[in-house]
């Protein structure tokens, strides 16, 4: 499904709310604040159009690897959290608790983020592609598979985050070089050192793909 | 004939050993598949946060837990109460539990302590500032140091050298889940390089059997020595377990993860170092200090590597702070001690006007046992970091802003292998075993298990199943010291060679030979060199009918398999922008024996790991520890920096192996390569910019202050 159509998928009512809405909503409550009256018409015209969510659980669907999911979260729950702590998908890792270190890299629509720094509602109508979802059948993607090659971990904590990020980086640059590797995959860190099989997987990966070598 | 009954096969025999295999758990990490302990999930799970003393040293007057109470589902466990003396930012005065992790962070948030604060001191580096709290130790002699230096023809360099604290930064953090059986059984899952010894840890704190306590770490996610005890957030999070009757989950924030759950000391030392006018170093004199943070700490080991210098002085003085316990990291005290003996000894080089490879080759002897291999090491890091095209007497300016510079170290570090036992067994299917309680931490055990049973039985990698990291099989020791590879293979390699002893007995009468003249090869039992005298491995284990063998392999044992004291030396290349000050790495080469190595692939990932990690903590890693507060300013990810993936350069690892050093059995090589990195790129910066950037990390800050008083700018 192409990132338009599934943002034109995205249903309507409670648990609706975009980026876009909130921001807008937030922008003119702030920038009211100065004048009493006008706060309180915008947060009333704010109000009739923007649903307000929690702060107890509400019914959250996530589509993640193709199957949704419902839970009822916070809405302040991260999509980490999610994952991790009601969904059982542990292979997004948290390292640094603050979108820093990219082991908690996942893919929405095509685009890797830091699943910490995502509310899981914010991620609602939207492809959530993790870890768990490449391989296929038993059959390692060829990134996991050109990690392996190459040594590309010792750990290994730091590695589903560091896939998902050669994959994204690699859906987006098909003919990658060692200049551009090392500058698409800077948001994520390693601390047992795997960063020379990590480039060379990278570069190793882009040839398989190109080869046909498919999973996800 | 073998010499011995538990030996390694000869070169020409090798199947796996010394080739490059891919570590056996690699697809399940690369897949996600890996389960950690911060991946435990557990039904009724609490997930639990510690609250820690903003403060580096008081003493706790109240705790009020009245409104985090009153969340949902809270429970709250106090370790340290009313009236405890806190000695380190973070530690633990209470735990806070709830069914969902972001209620249990808002609970952390709404406990109230007060404390009456008392005095601290978590920076040592100004020893005059360090009052009471530094006990100088004995001064140790060697030799007539005094008498060297006032030789006439002596050429004498003094200066300053340092190394600031660091931290771990595991990427897994300190942490367990603890679960109690309804028969009064511990169960922990716990990150932890040592999971045979944990139960007794456990047992000792909780005042339980050790048998009833079992400990689990199928993967963990670092330690770099950070992980052998089971903390007293581990202990106090089983009895809060108990007392709520549900698994607790604690996996430390990343805060205190790096507040208290890991600290390298910081060494400094004034150090003065003589030499002849042809180079031979003859004298060393120094004045150290550090800090173990409570306890005062350890002494660095020094002069470092070239250790018999005939002539050395050296004084301690251990500063008690309030940093925090330090704890072990990879090559304790031996990457500091490389800074301050290999840059003052360069400066010497620099003095005597001698090119560092010349210099250091002069010098090798003083490296004792180790000679030989220093000069073979240095010959090979000189070649193949294109030292003679690309050095330059120190400070020679370049046209431009980019200074470039080169710059070497050795180290040594001993190895053999901890105490290991483990059972392999041969089933009558043909599937085959190797169990033992050891863990891997990430450096590839398994793969060498795996490799090794593989090996002796004539079977594929594949064909071997490998279970570690389970309290309840053998024990097997805990991964520190570079000791793991050198006591699981050789445990493995003589277990196997008893199980293939009793395989060749139950077979030997269907060939129609004596057992001792058969052999396993290519995945068939035969008869030695007669591959048309055999019958496959299936075949051979099914002629056991109903039996297993098992057979258990120890270390230590009969005949040497393992051995220790290893060499190594590292090159730097490095760029200087002394318009700006940063450090950019243009490439590293490490040469490094280990003995006979086992898995070429993970050997060298532990080489190209050890100088990504050494670049990490040359140019970028520091706590930032204010004696205003008592506080560590940088306690995240952002401002505890790591390398990343485009700072590191071109590295280069070439193992010495083959005749000279396979016949030495198997050496660990988790500790030596991260020796040299910090003391060979100060050196490469020094030779850069013609000016000694006395401490690690070589921020851009301390590089413009430097060239401030002097160099190329």
């Amino acid at each position: 499904m192409s990132r338009k159509k599934d943002k034109l998928a995205r249903p309507p009512g409670r648990g609706s709310v975009s980026r876009r809405d909130f921001l807008r909503g937030a922008g003119v409550a702030v920038s009211g604040g100065l004048i009493a009256g006008e706060t309180t018409k915008a947060r009333a015209a704010a109000g009739a159009t923007t649903p307000i969510l929690g702060p107890g659980k509400v019914p959250i669907t996530l589509r993640i690897n193709g199957k949704p999911q419902t839970l009822e979260l916070e809405p302040r729950v991260t999509l980490l959290d999610a994952l991790r702590n009601h969904l059982d998908l542990t292979g997004a890792k948290n390292v640094c608790d603050r979108g820093t270190c990219g082991a908690c890299t996942v893919i929405l629509d095509g685009d890797p983020v830091y699943a910490c720094n995502v509310l899981a509602i914010e991620a609602q109508g939207r492809n959530i592609q993790t870890i768990e979802s490449l391989t296929v059948g038993g059959k390692l993607h060829p990134v996991s598979a050109a990690f392996v090659e190459h040594d590309a971990q010792q750990c290994g904590f730091c590695t589903p985050g560091f896939v998902m990020a050669v994959k994204a980086f690699l859906d987006h640059h098909p003919n990658p070089t060692m200049e551009s590797v090392e500058k698409g995959l800077g948001g994520n860190l390693c601390r047992c050192g795997t960063y020379v099989g990590i480039r060379k997987a990278a570069l190793q990966a882009a040839k398989s793909v190109k080869g046909g070598l498919h999973n996800a | 004939m073998p010499s011995c009954k538990y030996d390694w096969p000869a070169a020409g025999q090798r199947k796996h050993i010394g080739k490059r295999i891919s570590r056996i758990d690699g697809p399940d990490k690369s897949s996600g598949r890996a389960k950690y302990t911060y991946d435990v999930n557990r039904p009724g799970i609490l997930f639990a946060k510690v609250v820690g003393s903003p403060y580096a040293h008081a003493k706790v007057t109240s705790i009020d837990t009245s409104e985090a109470e009153k969340l949902p589902g809270v429970k709250v466990h106090i370790v340290q109460g009313v009236g405890t003396e806190i000695h380190w930012a973070g530690s633990e005065i209470l735990l806070v539990a709830a069914p969902a992790e972001e209620v249990a962070r808002d609970a952390a948030q709404r406990v109230k302590i007060d404390f009456e604060v008392l005095p601290h001191l978590v920076h040592e580096e100004d020893l005059s500032k360090v009052g009471d709290r530094g006990k100088p130790t004995a001064e140790q002699k060697t030799g007539d140091a005094a008498a060297a230096f006032s030789d006439p023809d002596a050429v004498i360099h003094e200066g300053y050298y340092g190394s600031a604290i660091i931290a771990h930064c595991c990427m897994e953090p300190h942490g367990q889940v603890v679960e109690w059986t309804p028969d009064g059984n511990l169960r922990a899952w716990e990150s932890t390089q040592n999971v045979s010894g944990m139960p007794k840890e456990y047992a000792d704190a909780l005042g339980i059997p050790v048998t009833n306590v079992r400990v689990m770490t199928p993967h963990m996610g670092g330690g770099f020595g950070s992980k052998f005890g089971a903390d007293r957030w581990g202990s106090e999070c089983a009895k809060f377990s108990k007392a709520v009757g549900k698994p607790i989950k604690m996996m430390l924030e990343r805060d205190l993860e790096l507040v208290m759950a890991g600290a390298r000391p910081p060494h400094y030392a004034k150090v003065k170092v003589a030499a002849k006018k042809d180079g031979t170093v003859t004298a060393w004199e120094s004045d150290s200090w550090s800090t173990g943070g409570p306890t005062g700490g350890g002494i660095p080991p020094l002069p470092y590597a070239l250790n018999d210098i005939p002539n050395v002085t050296k004084r301690h003085t251990a500063v008690a702070t309030n940093i925090g316990p330090i704890r072990a990291w990879r090559a304790p005290n031996h990457p500091q001690a490389a800074v301050l003996t290999l840059c003052a000894l360069d400066d010497l080089a620099a003095k005597l006007n001698m090119d560092p490879m010349d210099f250091f080759q002069k010098n090798a002897g003083l490296g004792g046992e180790r000679a030989d291999m220093y000069r073979q090491e240095l010959t090979k890091a000189a070649e193949l970091s294109d030292w003679k095209k690309l050095w330059h007497p120190r400070g020679t300016k370049i046209a431009g802003n980019v200074e470039r510079g080169l710059g070497l170290s050795l180290h040594t570090w001993g190895g053999r292998g901890h105490n290991s036992r483990g059972t392999v067994t041969i089933n009558p299917d043909g599937s085959v075993e190797v169990a033992a309680g050891s863990q891997d931490l990430g450096t590839g055990t398994r793969t060498v298990i795996a490799l090794t049973a593989a090996e002796t039985l004539g079977l594929e990698i594949k064909d071997i199943k490998v279970s570690i990291g389970d309290s309840a099989l053998l024990p097997s020791g805990a991964s520190g010291g570079s000791t793991t590879v050198g006591g699981v293979s050789s445990m493995t390699r003589r277990g196997a060679i008893d199980a293939r002893e009793q395989l060749f007995a139950a077979v030997a009468p269907s060939l129609g030979v004596p057992p001792d003249q058969l052999e396993a090869v290519d995945g068939k039992i035969q008869v030695k060199g007669s591959a048309a005298k055999s019958v496959s491995w299936k075949q051979a284990c099914a002629k056991l009918g109903m039996n297993s063998i098992k057979a258990e392999g120890k270390n230590p044992g009969p005949c040497e398999l393992i051995s220790s004291g290893v060499g190594g030396v590292q090159v730097a290349d490095v760029s200087v922008d002394i318009e700006t000050g940063l450090v950019k790495i243009n490439k590293m080469v490490a040469v490094q024996d280990c003995g006979l190595v086992l898995d070429l692939k993970t050997a060298e990932s532990q080489c190209y790991g050890a100088l990504i990690m050494g670049i990490s903590y040359a140019l970028h890693e520091e706590k930032i520890m204010d004696n205003a507060t008592g506080r560590m300013l940088n306690p995240n990810m952002e401002f505890y920096k790591l390398a990343g993936i485009g700072d590191i350069g071109e590295l280069v690892v070439h193992m010495m192996t083959g005749p000279g050093y396979d016949e030495r059995g198997v050496i660990g090589l988790g500790e030596p390569p991260v020796i040299s990195p910090g003391a060979a790129i100060s050196n490469a910066v020094a030779n850069a910019i013609g000016v000694r950037i006395p401490t690690i990390p070589i921020t851009p800050a301390k590089v413009l202050a430097a060239l401030e008083k002097g160099g190329v700018a």
